[in-house]
């Protein structure tokens, strides 16, 4: 059951983004609905990242539009900042924090509960071993880092969860487990996006595939895809 | 409340990261030391000439030490994107703004406490003749240098040659503020103090900072926004 105020839906308009003279998105329309994971595919340059800059409020848009909606009204740029959780290619975290004080900090920013037991929970639910968390996490490993964004992300319980390229610098098990995470997200009623380009992570568990070509949607459709047939789509539709 | 609260918070979370590496306080303390030992040995010990010159040489230390700890205390904000997730927060952005300025006044002024004892040291200045009075002037000067200061670093923070470019943007706008602060300072610590004329300027740097506040906290979310 979703909380109160969490996203349900976002409507990407006609969306185009230009960078001086650079056009890194045109005319990009897309709906993500609630209890959904949409996988955002495509080369480098494609303008996948500057789509989720755009709909995590970051970047903003040349052209287009995009609505965030909860239980049918529309909700306020303040409000869907506190819906959002982004895990992008940096950390966003800081390096001489440790872990505990980098969630503590952001947690006060978003007004959730800042204990030691809450976030050594989290942390567990990441899966960032207890004797690291009192490190500054400059001293972390690419893959420990990821864990602690992936915990800062999910920090507030968002109800818009955009991943980054998620699964890099994580070995195997870290992530198959953030693969089980995100099903639990999409289970638990949250709106998933996830830019990447390893499909076999994300096999069986999206249910929503968007393809970007040179700023371009060239091809969007829902349903669930194993392995071969997300690499089929994405040979077809991404060169 | 919670806008105050909120730049507390990210003010707090600053000088504690600085508290803990002592990285930028440093550098920019000895770099302020430094040039006021270089101001000490080109310029004679002559008492007249002294009360003409420690004015500039004292801001000109602290607009100098002052470009090289906001440089520093933006690109931090670089190293792992972090300025994206203070954006990203549920909170109004003037929150960020005003952390982000209260903690690099708190840099500028620790400068400032390196630069006025050195100076009078070195250069047998008499820095601490109205002494509240001077801390009044470096305080509105600091503010006035952090308020400019961080609206041109966090608008650069993604523009390759940011560090020249702060300077250069930032300079001619503060050229207003080095005239009070050495006007003000000069009149502080003339022969005779001159506390109407350091009134005077004091009151123009209240009003440059009131008014640099109100224009940067319309501006900056437009500015730091891709």
């Amino acid at each position: 059951m979703p909380a109160a105020g969490a996203i349900d839906r976002v409507r990407i308009d006609k969306v185009g983004k230009r960078y001086g003279s650079e056009r890194a998105l045109a005319g990009v329309s897309l709906e993500l609905a609630a209890g959904s994971m949409c996988a955002l595919l495509g080369h480098n340059g494609a303008g996948k990242t500057t789509l989720v800059g755009i709909v995590s409020t970051l970047v903003r848009q040349s052209s287009g539009k995009v609505a965030y909606e909860a239980a049918g009204k529309s909700v306020a740029a303040e409000a869907v900042r506190r819906e959002i959780g982004l895990l992008a290619h940096a950390s966003l975290c800081y390096g001489e924090l440790t872990a505990v004080e980098n969630l503590a900090f952001f947690a006060g920013l978003y007004g959730v509960d800042a204990g030691r037991a809450a976030i050594g929970k989290l942390l567990d639910r990441v899966g960032l071993e207890p004797r690291a968390r009192d490190r500054a996490a400059r001293t972390y490993s690419r893959g420990m880092l990821q864990r602690l964004a992936l915990a800062r992300a999910l920090l507030a319980k968002p109800s818009l969860v955009l991943l980054d390229e998620p699964f890099t610098g994580l070995d195997r098990g870290g992530a198959l487990a953030l693969g089980e995470q995100l099903g639990e997200l999409r289970a638990a009623g949250a709106i998933v996006v996830v830019v990447t380009h390893d499909l076999e992570a994300i096999a069986g568990r999206v249910d929503h595939v968007a393809v970007l070509r040179r700023g371009q949607l060239v091809h969007e459709a829902r349903g669930a895809y194993d392995y071969e047939q997300l690499k089929d789509l994405y040979h077809r539709h991404a060169n | 409340m919670g806008i105050v609260r909120q730049a507390a918070r990210v003010a707090w979370k600053d000088l504690r990261i600085e508290l803990r590496s002592g990285e930028i306080v440093f550098t920019m303390a000895f770099f302020a030391a430094l040039l006021a030992v270089i101001h000490s040995f080109v310029f004679p010990v002559d008492p007249k000439l002294v009360r003409a010159a420690v004015p500039g040489m004292l801001w000109v230390s602290i607009a100098f030490a002052g470009t090289i700890g906001l440089g520093r205390a933006f690109d931090r904000e670089r190293e792992h994107d972090t300025m994206r997730a203070l954006l990203l927060a549920p909170v109004p952005r003037v929150a960020v703004f005003l952390g982000k300025t209260l903690a690099i006044t708190g840099l500028v002024l620790a400068v400032t406490a390196v630069c006025v004892p050195v100076l009078a040291f070195l250069l047998d200045a008499p820095l601490f003749s109205e002494f509240w009075l001077l801390v009044l002037v470096l305080v509105l000067g600091a503010i006035g240098i952090a308020i400019v200061g961080t609206v041109f670093a966090a608008s650069l923070l993604k523009v390759r040659s940011r560090d020249v470019l702060l300077p250069v943007v930032m300079y001619p706008l503060l050229v207003p503020l080095f005239v009070a602060g050495t006007s003000a300072t000069a009149a502080l610590i003339a022969e005779k103090a001159n506390l109407d004329r350091a009134w005077y300027w004091i009151v123009f740097l209240g009003l440059y900072d009131a008014a640099f506040l109100v224009l940067s906290l319309w501006i900056f979310e437009s500015l730091v926004i891709e």
